[in-house]
């Protein structure tokens, strides 16, 4: 009996000074990961449905300027929360005007910053679905009635605007309390998108922005919804108090000419 | 593939199981050997984070240390940043959601020894540091390596936590697993495919490590 406890303690012994060993190390190296992180790109927060067009904006800003900003996509609404709650972003585009005025009035942006973009929303049908797609959505109504809505995806209106926006159509159109039992909400338009895109859902009210690359375009059909359904989804977008020098370049060159041809490209108006 | 994410969640585990397997061993063979009032409470609330929700945990943690509330602004004020939403942050957080995945392990390898050996070490003349070296702790080490290997298992996996108190932030709190939800969400299905056998398979080749271990630590159990 001792002879085996003694052997099993000396190869115990020699594993667990390994053990620490590789402890040490590992605490040493979260040491030099600290260093690291201060030479990181500054980071960003972007609604989701930009998810396509300011992922080139910013490679292009790259290009053009030699100068990397890191882009953190999500709901404006989860990303206001989190910026209240000290998120270290330097710059925040939203997908409307509330949630960053929100963040102007707590004090926490350089100023009441500009709209760079104004949305539109469409009803998207994924290849295979049975809903037709129409601005004025009759083929949506038709499928509501003949019961034949399994699903349909929308983005969760209380954290991302674009959601809001679908929301209102679908009252507007009389459709909401007929449809809210059929919903299905993705916590940014970037997910409810991935619902109604991937025939998940029969279909559902996304962000033109997401659809218009070939790629996706292809997944389905879709019709614009008109403006006038909707309150008009005016995009802002503000400078953060701890804005560093090549943030504030990319807030001055998401203004630009470049930038605004690839918004324009991927389906948004933008401001004169 | 996002290296910097795998790089983010290996160092998420290997700093997990550096806090936590000390303190595991000291309190895992705390409760296997004593008894002491309100034992019952103390070990439900090492098991507590076992069943709740990661977002009640990740909810007091922004509460808590948010940029909003006084212990949040202290520690901004002393170390320069905010802990949720850094790196510090998380491992915070995942030490915390890993208590049990750590302290249970232990506790069982511990208990599993009989006191007449511990008895037997200590008539031999063995000091209590000798006791515990030589003799309690190679016989709990199937214990102590199963709790390392959960607590690195299961934070590559953690999701809910880190999303909520991490942010998703690059390079610094977005571990592979929110970086598979993130490009979900970026059509970027090749990528999240990628990741996701990436995930599988380091979970699958970390479990099959431990058996094999286990085995070699303990030859006449296998």
């Amino acid at each position: 009996m001792r002879q085996i406890l003694r052997d099993a303690a000396f190869t115990i012994r020699v594993r667990l000074l390994k053990c620490s060993c590789l402890a040490l190390v590992a605490v040493w190296l979260l040491g030099l990961q600290e260093v690291s992180l201060a030479q990181r790109p500054p980071t960003i927060a972007a609604a989701a449905n930009l998810n396509v067009a300011l992922t080139e904006i910013a490679k292009q800003f790259e290009r053009d300027r030699g100068m990397r900003v890191d882009v953190v996509f999500g709901s404006s609404g989860t990303l206001t929360r989190q910026i209240r709650d000290g998120a270290p972003f330097e710059m925040f585009l939203a997908a409307d005007e509330e949630f960053p005025n929100q963040l102007t009035s707590a004090g926490l942006t350089r100023d009441a910053g500009v709209v760079y973009a104004i949305g539109r929303l469409v009803i998207f049908a994924p290849t295979g679905s049975p809903l037709v797609v129409d601005e004025r959505l009759q083929g949506l109504s038709r499928l509501l009635q003949a019961g034949r809505v399994t699903r349909f995806a929308i983005a969760n209106p209380d954290v991302a605007p674009y959601g809001r926006a679908a929301e209102t159509v679908l009252r507007n159109h009389g459709l909401w309390d007929a449809i809210r039992p059929r919903l299905v909400m993705g916590d940014t338009i970037a997910q409810a998108a991935q619902f109604a895109t991937t025939g998940n859902a029969v279909g559902g009210l996304i962000a033109y922005s997401l659809v218009t690359e070939p790629g996706v375009a292809d997944r389905g059909r879709y019709a614009l919804i008109p403006q006038t359904d909707h309150a008009p989804l005016r995009q802002r977008m503000v400078l953060l108090k701890r804005a560093t020098p090549i943030v504030e370049q990319f807030y001055a060159y998401v203004q630009g000419a470049a930038a605004r041809t690839v918004l324009i490209k991927n389906g948004y108006e933008v401001p004169q | 593939m996002d290296w910097a994410a795998l790089r983010v969640s290996l160092w998420l585990g290997a700093g997990t199981i550096a806090i936590l397997l000390p303190l595991g061993v000291w309190f895992g063979r705390l409760l296997a050997v004593r008894e002491f009032k309100g034992k019952l409470l103390v070990e439900a609330l090492v098991t507590v984070p076992l069943v709740l929700p990661p977002t009640v945990l990740g909810f007091y943690l922004l509460v808590t240390f948010g940029a909003r509330s006084p212990l949040g602004q202290a520690f901004e004020a002393l170390v320069g940043h905010s802990l949720p939403f850094s790196f510090q942050g998380l491992l915070f957080a995942s030490a915390i959601a890993n208590v049990p995945f750590v302290i249970q392990p232990i506790q069982r390898g511990f208990e599993a020894i009989p006191s007449d050996v511990r008895d037997a070490a200590a008539s031999c003349g063995l000091t209590p540091w000798q006791r515990f070296a030589r003799i309690e702790l190679p016989l709990a080490w199937p214990g102590v390596l199963t709790g390392a290997v959960l607590t690195f298992a299961h934070t590559l996996g953690e999701f809910g936590v880190v999303l909520m108190v991490g942010g998703n932030l690059p390079g610094q709190t977005r571990t592979l697993s929110v970086a598979i939800y993130d490009r979900m969400q970026a059509f970027d299905d090749r990528s999240a495919g990628v990741m996701a056998a990436t995930l599988l398979t380091i979970s699958v080749v970390t479990l099959m490590t431990t058996t094999a271990l286990s085995r070699r630590v303990n030859p006449h159990r296998a």
